[in-house]
């Protein structure tokens, strides 16, 4: 009766929300007097996990899963689900782990909950606190089914260390061809950048920049700090930025630890989007702008004064810190 | 090709969200409902496969005949024709058991749903219609062409996309870039004065599991003000974000 988490990894390595998602259950786990087993797909170093609580690893190796297929990702939960008897699965709220999740609750008969927040608010019955109206509310919603599947929001719970002693076992589950009906042909990424859904940090610039000539600096800013670069929506729609990274309501959500907003406004629709970021940072030169309404720092001033400062301290930082 | 589109009526994205009723219940009172942003590109997709392929359109939603107005908003877009669930949406399972009821009754080839409605958030229908049915799922879709019963497709991923292969009957979860924004179909006068008359049928629902209930509703606590940093003391940001705020 373990808790089960799918511990998510790319290129054999765990993901930070792995990590997070490790934590989180470990937590649950306590409380409820059970352990935390964790389906692994092609990682290479399992016993990374034991440092954050996890007693049992069920490890599944197999060429055909070396590319994200949900169907056959979610057979091999739902098997090891079945196999632990679990009453609860947890999963990330990655891309991936969001498009196989549904079909995770369907295959367990399980209720499902996404954009989960904070530890079950209670066990019986069975509740638990997301977020709601893109990000504007919560809502605590109760599961009624013997099992329950949750999605547990990026940096909604936090890293913690809890050192274990971890069992790994091989585990071979059945997967088919009817798993495969949809075939992977070809990915690609964006080369060299991080991806705005694993960064720790982000620099999103707004229309306040004039134009796509000036986005040398957001880059550089981007650079420096290691981070992945976004924008606003009326940036994206005039074709300023690639689609990819407008952020937001309707763009992508963001949960980084820092998000930087150069010469964005505020309006509802984009702080929705963004407001699971812990920190976030508005430089714009409107002292109205509703963006610094929500924001832990700002700096009111000429973005292009004051960036290419920041540029400079932000390497001298760097160089202080190494 | 026969097309469903599942759309969800939902509160304007500029609403103010309050809660009524001991927080139980969201307050609808002056709030403008829509068509969900993410079923708008998947009806615009739609219509592209009944203008270059001749496929029939259906819109439908699962609510109370309160949503008729956006369903009817649909067919002046340019849907064929709209059903009507009458049901309450309150649970995501219980929703996709009765879509999967109309796409079973209606041979659907293609079955088109926001990936996620901006009001719940739960993320979880298109899935669960694939789940029950067995149907192909492609989720997160930004480019979909069909040739007979093959489909090529696009999911757009962290950090890139990828091209996929699949066959029909398919589910897509859409999203923005199924569509470009500026190529979203609006109604024009023409078709507002045809929506009265196309077909709209209402069905009752189907018996399903109700598997969540939203039992209550939280606003955030409120922020505490910003901290403002001179633009002449950038030294002191870079501090707070390394010793106060911890994120350097």
């Amino acid at each position: 009766m373990s808790i089960l988490i799918y511990a998510e990894s790319a290129e054999g390595k765990f993901k930070k929300v792995a990590l997070e998602l490790a934590s989180y259950a470990k937590k649950v786990a306590e409380s409820l007097g059970t352990t935390v087993t964790a389906i692994t797909i092609n990682a290479s170093n399992v016993s990374e996990l034991s440092k954050y609580g996890v007693d049992k690893v069920l490890k599944v190796n197999n060429d055909k899963l070396s590319g994200f297929t949900a169907k056959a990702y979610a057979d091999v939960i739902k098997q090891a689900a079945q196999k632990e008897a679990t009453k609860i699965v947890l999963l990330s709220s990655t891309t991936d782990s969001n498009y196989m999740a549904p079909l995770v609750a369907v295959a367990l008969e399980a209720g499902y909950a996404s954009n989960v927040v904070s530890l079950p608010v209670n066990t019986s019955p069975f509740q638990v606190k997301r977020t709601a109206f893109s990000n504007k509310a919560f809502n605590i919603t109760e599961i009624n089914t013997d099992v329950k599947v949750l999605s547990i929001g990026k940096n909604s719970y936090g890293i913690f260390e809890n050192a274990s002693t971890l069992t790994e076992e091989d585990f071979n589950p059945t997967i088919g061809d009817g798993d495969f009906g949809v075939k992977v042909g070809s990915v690609e990424k964006v080369s060299g950048k991080v991806s705005i859904a694993d960064a720790d940090i982000v620099v999103s610039g707004g229309r306040g920049l004039k134009g796509p000539e000036n986005w040398g600096m957001i880059e550089e800013l981007a650079s420096v700090l290691g981070a992945a670069t976004a924008c606003s929506k009326p940036v994206s729609d005039l074709g300023w930025r690639p689609h990819g990274e407008h952020v937001g309501q309707t763009g992508k959500p963001v949960a980084t630890n820092l998000y930087i907003a150069i010469g964005i406004s505020g309006a509802i629709q984009h702080i929705a989007g963004i407001n699971s970021s812990k920190v976030k940072v508005v430089i714009n030169n409107d002292p109205e702008a509703p963006f610094f309404k929500v924001s832990d720092y700002g700096v009111v001033g000429d973005a292009f004064e004051i960036v290419p400062q920041l540029i400079a301290k932000f390497k001298a930082f760097k160089e202080q810190q190494s | 090709m026969k097309i469903l589109v599942c759309i969800s009526h939902i509160p304007d994205t500029t609403s103010k969200i309050n809660f009524t009723n001991g927080d139980s219940e969201f307050d609808t009172n002056g709030v403008q409902y829509v068509i969900n942003p993410n079923d708008e590109f998947g009806l615009t997709r739609a219509l592209w496969f009944q203008e270059q392929q001749g496929a029939t359109v259906t819109v439908v939603n699962v609510g109370g005949a309160d949503t008729e107005p956006t369903l009817r908003k649909a067919l002046a877009i340019g849907a064929n024709e709209a059903i009507r669930v009458n049901a309450n949406p309150t649970d995501g399972f219980f929703v996709a058991k009765q879509l999967a009821e109309v796409i079973k009754n209606g041979g659907y080839d293609i079955v088109i749903a926001g990936k996620e409605s901006l009001d719940y958030n739960g993320g979880m229908v298109p899935g669960m219609i694939s789940g029950i049915l067995g149907y192909n799922f492609l989720n997160s879709c930004t480019a979909i062409t069909v040739d007979g019963t093959n489909v090529t497709a696009v999911r757009e991923i962290d950090g890139g996309k990828e091209t996929v292969t699949t066959s029909l009957p398919l589910i897509i979860g859409a999203q923005k870039g199924l569509v470009e924004e500026k190529d979203l179909r609006i109604p024009n006068m023409r078709g507002i004065m045809t929506a009265r008359t196309k077909v709209l049928t209402i069905l009752e629902p189907v018996d399903a599991p109700v598997n969540t209930k939203a039992v209550k509703f939280e606003k955030p606590a409120p922020k505490s003000a910003v901290k403002l940093v001179s633009a002449d003391n950038l030294d002191e940001l870079i501090n707070l974000l390394h010793n106060e705020a911890k994120v350097i």
